[in-house]
């Protein structure tokens, strides 16, 4: 009876060690990790819904051709999101084919060729990169870029690669500079950063000892690169280039400045074109409070909402997969 | 304790009467030094490995053991900073040579690591990457090579009917099995074996056990290994390494009943190491 007591005694002194410190703040504390969390979801849910309502009017005006429609007349009131989505796609699907292969290359040189010195100052530079604003690469675009472009790389291009059947279609056209290849130029040179940081993260997680084996079998460097080391990490490069790819369809103000602003749809690479995000950046200060071309745009800005979300859980998922048995 | 050339002469001789067949001398380590940076880690090793034969290489670690098989087949080339000194004479030839491609080194005397290394790929690609490196064969003769060094690696009966499956979904000792498949399928002179069965289970262990008995009748056998009943079951020759040199090297018999330096002795019968 005793040694129970004193149990119960001894479990009451240690609960009423521990009350005081934790009794009134821990729920607080609690409750605001809650709050942050939720508070995410309520801010995402209410992004969601914003643009969803506010475009809503533009899809019962236009229906649902409206995703296709080519059609973006603020004179007759006639609106489509057809060019947009196409040059969203085009523009972004340039950047990535530009920028994969750079920032193969870049990669590999950093984990397997750079002499250790040389690593530091080339992945701090690829990284500064990134901290460059966007406004700068537009109108390092514009004031650079847009003029070699129309001088020196589109006239000989259209000249000799336009003639032939079928790709001559993405060379027509005059030589302005400004266009869809150089946005995605620049857009390249603004995702290069994200995906070859990720690609260098994918290459020095595949196990030492694993690369030694292909070595130990006799395998070059690039063998041992392409043969084992890229198979290795693939879904995560996939997911790499998404997420590039996620953030080139995004991209506004350097994309703005460089593709032309055309409402037009082309095949050709130096066509003039827009984004959905060049258009909302180019229309939005002309556009009334109320009017149809306020809900075009805000329809344009869910569906690049939905494009982006789609790519951007694509490529989490990917990144996150590891290779599994 | 440095051994002078005709000194390994006389273990070749020793080993050659312990196996009643003749052997001669596949690999000569003459004055090698091995820097990792400015850590000198193997001192003026020298001592000869007998054409097919099994040498264990034992000592505690950081003795330098592993450092010495990287150095055959060049593997520590691939790191900067680390460099070797002296000669590996690979029938006469010497294998630290600059105009010896690493390649081909590497083709000649083939390496299995502590733990299985598959590639990410199928069962039949992880040894036709190899062989494909060196040689054009055609579909038939990839097949019969494939089937070859399986069987070698006696591990045909467990995976002929799941060549193109992912080598991936074998259990870990079957993984090992196939690294060596996949080792021999290159058809090397040497086989350097890193503590192959430090991963695997006592089962994996003793089929690794017994091919490593089987190999040795067409390969010379490098082994390293903490398991010093695995050396005295496995190995011709045992060598000892402390502390960056070679203490010791004779036949394993010799070496685990009658050693003849202390240090040996005492990490034999488990007094440090």
């Amino acid at each position: 009876m005793d040694a129970t007591l004193s149990g119960t005694q001894a479990d009451q002194a240690l609960a009423s060690a521990h009350k005081p410190t934790g009794k009134v703040s821990d729920p607080i504390f609690v409750g605001l990790l809650w709050a942050s969390g939720i508070f995410v979801l309520v801010l995402l849910g209410l992004i969601i819904a914003m643009l969803f309502e506010g475009g809503l009017p533009a899809l019962q005006e236009f229906g649902i051709s409206f995703l296709w429609s080519t059609t973006w007349n603020p004179v007759t009131e006639k609106f489509g999101a057809g060019v947009m989505i196409f040059g969203t796609l085009f523009s972004a699907i340039i950047a990535v084919i530009i920028a994969l292969p750079l920032s193969f290359g870049i990669a590999f040189f950093l984990t397997e060729i750079a002499p250790g010195p040389l690593r530091r100052p080339i992945g701090v530079a690829i990284q500064l990169l990134a901290a460059i604003p966007s406004i700068i690469y537009g109108m390092w675009g514009f004031f650079v870029i847009v003029p070699l472009m129309a001088a020196y790389v589109q006239p000989p291009l259209i000249e000799w690669l336009g003639p032939i059947p079928l790709i001559g279609a993405l060379f027509q056209g005059p030589p302005l500079g400004a266009g869809m290849l150089t946005a995605g130029l620049i857009m390249a040179i603004m995702i290069l950063p994200f995906i070859t940081a990720m690609f260098v993260e994918v290459l020095e997680s595949v196990p030492p000892m694993l690369k030694e084996s292909a070595y130990g079998v006799g395998a070059t460097t690039f063998e041992v690169y392409r043969n084992v080391s890229v198979p290795y990490g693939r879904t995560a490069m996939v997911g790499a280039v998404m997420l590039g790819l996620g953030r080139a369809l995004g991209e506004t103000m350097a994309v703005t400045f460089v593709i032309g602003n055309a409402t037009r749809m082309s095949a050709s690479l130096f066509a003039p074109g827009s984004t959905i995000a060049s258009t909302i950046a180019n229309e939005f200060p002309e556009a009334a409070p109320g009017s149809l071309k306020l809900q075009s745009l805000l329809e344009l800005g869910f569906i690049l909402f939905v494009i982006s979300f789609i790519v951007l859980a694509l490529s989490r998922m990917l990144v996150r997969t590891k290779l599994k048995g | 304790m440095n051994f002078a050339p005709d000194t390994s002469l006389d273990i070749a001789a020793a080993v050659n009467r312990a196996n009643g067949v003749p052997s001669t001398t596949k690999l000569k380590v003459e004055k090698l030094n091995f820097y990792y940076g400015d850590n000198h880690a193997l001192k003026n090793i020298n001592f000869d490995i007998p054409e097919k034969r099994v040498t264990a290489m034992i000592g505690p670690s950081g003795c330098g053991k592993s450092t010495l098989l990287r150095v055959f087949n060049r593997m520590y080339q691939l790191y900067p900073g680390q460099r070797a000194e002296g000669k590996i004479l690979f029938d006469g030839a010497d294998l630290l040579s600059k105009q010896l491609d690493s390649t081909v080194v590497r083709s000649r005397i083939g390496m299995v690591f502590q733990k299985p290394t598959p590639f990410p790929m199928s069962i039949y690609d992880n040894i036709a990457f190899g062989v494909k490196l060196h040689e054009s064969l055609s579909k038939a003769q990839m097949d019969e090579r494939v089937e070859w060094c399986l069987r070698k690696a006696a591990i045909w009966e467990e995976t002929k009917d799941r060549l193109h499956t992912s080598a991936l979904g074998m259990s870990g000792g079957q993984q090992q099995r196939l690294c060596i498949a996949r080792t021999i399928a290159v058809r090397p002179e040497v086989i350097l074996l890193d503590e192959p069965t430090s991963a695997l289970d006592p089962i994996s262990t003793s089929k690794i056990e017994d091919l490593i008995d089987e190999l040795k009748q067409e390969f010379t056998i490098v082994i390293v290994t903490h398991n010093m009943q695995q050396a005295a079951r496995c190995a011709d020759m045992t060598a000892f390494f402390y502390l960056g040199e070679m203490v010791e090297v004779g036949v394993s018999s010799d070496i685990f009943t009658n050693p003849r330096e202390p240090r040996t002795r005492d990490y034999i019968t488990g007094r440090f190491g």
